[in-house]
């Protein structure tokens, strides 16, 4: 095993998938490294499940070369079964078996028997929080508890590297949070989490991230250096009738995008504009501006051209 | 030293597989518990067609509805109607002055059969050999059926009242004819129907389940998403496809003793053969039906594809098969066709077992071929079945 690859945890060359006429990821070169969570953003239909699908060895790319923690896949993905979890996008146990007979079931198909079997799964019903419903059926379950019992799953044999599609999308936001505080103890304790969101809050949480459409990787760095190295000017806009305002803001060539958050107007402005402030004074009719911090979501929307996420 | 190590490896992973795939058997036997319609439809559908195909079809038939149109107002007339009522064949329900209006009557389906009584009846009969006793050159049919020959098991039990015998029309005793040959009906001397029906009905309802419920449960892990889950775990395809069709193969068994001992109880159909042979047919036949299922869930999409390709098999090993109607009668290109259904070679052993008291290595044929396609099913679905999302 060479250094390289214990250092990253995945590396992928030009890994490109079609399907028919549809190019679902193209091109896509990534360098993971090892113990970070990685972040997948974009929305949905982006390519985020089908380059998680193909990391995982469920997909064969068309072309391109990958490296999952030192194995080429496809053809050593057998080999890798025992060293990664993978949560999937719907929910994938059996909605009629109670919690603690799913988490049995995936305890002996990775080969943990007996009482280590046992120990380790009621290890998990405490550590996720369902001792009281270990007894319920999976498909009776809300949402939160649902995703807690997949991901429960998706670590019981400890995995080197864990793939997460979309984990928080049927979750509400205290449950999101407690997830990712689950998450980073994961993190802490050595595996490496990859993590697909259409959440720019999630996002945010990553150490580093990829920002994808249409099959394209956009972006990729820390949120920070995102933010930074951002090729627009972001300036907010408050007053009355912004809606005129935008219509008429969105239709001059200096401005990339804009989107109104309530009472302002949050206006992205190419950086080849030398005076962004003055340039837009001259635009709104008297109305007060501010120039404000650029967040993920206008790094997403710089990167992608214009689109929102949603 | 490296042997022993090898041997170790080999055990090791041997032992791993096949706990695997008793963790897929036991989840499916438990999914398949709690699932009450599934459950319910495995000892329904034997006990259902067992009634069905026991009490209900019948070959047999009797008290065809019946007019009569009589033209000669004899008390030989009134005679001939009384014993032909007296023969259960058909019962007379109508009367009517004209043909054309018995025929509207049979045209508008209330009647299956008129018979029409000429003004000479009298002189008719009197003169017909069957009436005399003596041949004649002249005689004349005494009178004539108009059917709906349109379901042709009517037609043909009314065509077998054209040599009615009329000797107690004449007041004579009957004269004992010798018949051309003899004939001793082995097996099932009352000659009744169920006792052929219940051992075929094994194999029509073995097709049905087996090949519905492996198709559907493995179709139905990929349709609910869980297959995506378990892909990435260190399930094999054989571990896979083995533990799930473990759960069917004692289902089907429990379905065979439904209908064996209920047919036995209820029908009286003789169980001749004995249980080792019983069951080494019923087993052939059960996994030669598993793995076509297995085949069908490697094509189907989703687990209406899965039970529509099923229904597609399972009309022509209903009709095909022998079950219905004999191989014997079939055209020769449709006997090519049944020779391919794995529910033919099962219903020829079958009845030659359980009805005979035949010996499996007698039927080797059937029992080979039908081990030959669980084979060749079994290859073609593991080679179909790929660990991966396309």
């Amino acid at each position: 095993m060479s250094s390289k690859s214990a250092d990253f945890a995945i590396e992928t060359h030009g890994m490109t998938r079609k399907f028919g006429d549809l190019t679902a990821v193209n091109n896509l070169d990534l360098a993971i490294p090892s113990g970070s969570i990685y972040g997948f953003l974009g929305p949905n239909g982006c390519g985020k499940s089908t380059a998680i699908r193909m990391l995982t060895g469920l997909l064969i790319p068309t072309s391109g070369d990958i490296n999952v923690l030192g194995s080429a896949l496809p053809q050593q993905a057998e080999a890798l079964r025992m060293r990664i979890g993978y949560m999937t996008q719907k929910f994938s146990l059996y909605d009629n078996l109670t919690i603690r007979e799913n988490l049995n079931f995936v305890a002996s198909i990775y080969d943990f028997h007996g009482q280590i079997g046992k120990q380790r799964v009621n290890e998990l019903i405490a550590l996720y929080g369902l001792e009281n419903r270990e007894k319920q059926m999976a498909g009776s379950l809300s949402g939160g508890q649902k995703q807690r019992l997949a991901l429960a799953a998706a670590t019981l044999h400890r995995p080197d590297l864990l793939f997460l599609d979309e984990p928080t999308s049927a979750v509400d936001p205290e449950n999101r949070r407690e997830f990712w505080e689950r998450l980073f103890d994961l993190s802490d304790s050595g595996t490496t989490i990859l993590v697909s969101t259409h959440y720019m809050d999630e996002a945010e949480r990553c150490h580093a991230l990829a920002i994808l459409e249409n099959g394209i990787k956009r972006a990729d760095g820390t949120p920070k250096s995102l933010m930074e190295n951002m090729k627009v000017t972001v300036i907010e806009v408050s007053g009355d009738d912004l809606r005129t305002l935008k219509n008429h803001l969105v239709a001059q060539p200096e401005v990339l995008s804009t989107a109104q958050l309530g009472t302002r107007l949050r206006v992205l402005i190419h950086d080849w504009v030398t005076d962004p402030e003055l340039w837009l004074t001259q635009q709104i009719d008297g109305r007060s501006i501010e120039r404000v911090r650029p967040s993920l979501e206008d790094v997403f929307v710089a990167s992608t051209g214009g689109h929102r996420v949603g | 030293m490296l042997a022993k190590s090898f041997f170790a490896t080999v055990f090791r992973s041997l032992s791993r597989s096949l706990s695997r795939t008793r963790a897929i058997t036991v989840k499916e036997l438990r999914q398949l518990s709690r699932d009450r319609m599934t459950f319910g439809m495995i000892v329904m559908i034997p006990l259902m067609q067992l009634m069905l195909f026991g009490y209900a079809i019948n070959t047999d038939v009797r008290h065809i509805a019946a007019g009569v149109v009589d033209m000669s107002h004899t008390s030989y007339s009134r005679d001939i109607l009384q014993q032909l009522n007296a023969s259960q064949v058909v019962s007379f329900t109508r009367v009517y002055d004209s043909i054309p209006a018995a025929e509207q009557a049979i045209t508008n389906g209330e009647l299956k059969a008129v018979l029409y009584l000429p003004p000479d009846f009298a002189q008719r009969l009197v003169s017909h050999p069957a009436f005399t006793g003596k041949s004649s050159p002249t005689a004349r049919p005494i009178g004539q059926w108009l059917v709906d020959g349109s379901d042709t098991m009517i037609a043909s039990t009314l065509r077998s009242l054209r040599q009615m015998p009329l000797d107690a029309l004449a007041n004579r005793t009957p004269s004992l004819s010798v018949p051309t040959f003899e004939t001793v009906q082995y097996f099932n001397p009352e000659q009744r129907s169920v006792v052929n029906i219940v051992p075929g009905l094994l194999a029509i309802i073995l097709t049905m389940t087996m090949i519905l419920f492996t198709s559907a449960a493995i179709v139905r892990e990929r349709e609910q998403g869980n297959m995506e889950f378990l892909i990435a775990t260190p399930v094999k395809s054989f571990e896979l496809m083995l533990g799930k069709i473990i759960p069917y193969v004692l289902v089907g068994l429990i379905q065979v003793g439904i209908i064996l001992i209920m047919g036995h109880l209820v029908f009286d159909v003789p169980i001749r053969g004995g249980m080792t042979s019983i069951l080494t047919a019923n087993l052939l036949f059960i996994f030669a039906s598993l793995t076509l299922g297995l085949v069908i869930s490697t094509i189907a999409k989703t687990q209406l594809q899965a039970m529509q390709m099923t229904v597609f098999l399972l009309m022509p090993s209903i009709l095909l098969s022998g079950f219905m109607f004999p191989y014997e009668a079939m055209p020769i290109p449709a006997q090519w066709i049944s020779e391919t259904l794995p529910a033919t070679h099962f219903m020829r052993m079958i009845r030659a077992v359980v009805l005979r008291d035949a010996a499996i290595t007698e039927l080797s044929k059937d029992a080979l071929w039908l081990a030959g396609f669980t084979v060749l099913g079994l290859i073609v679905a593991s080679m179909r079945f790929k660990k991966q999302l396309d």
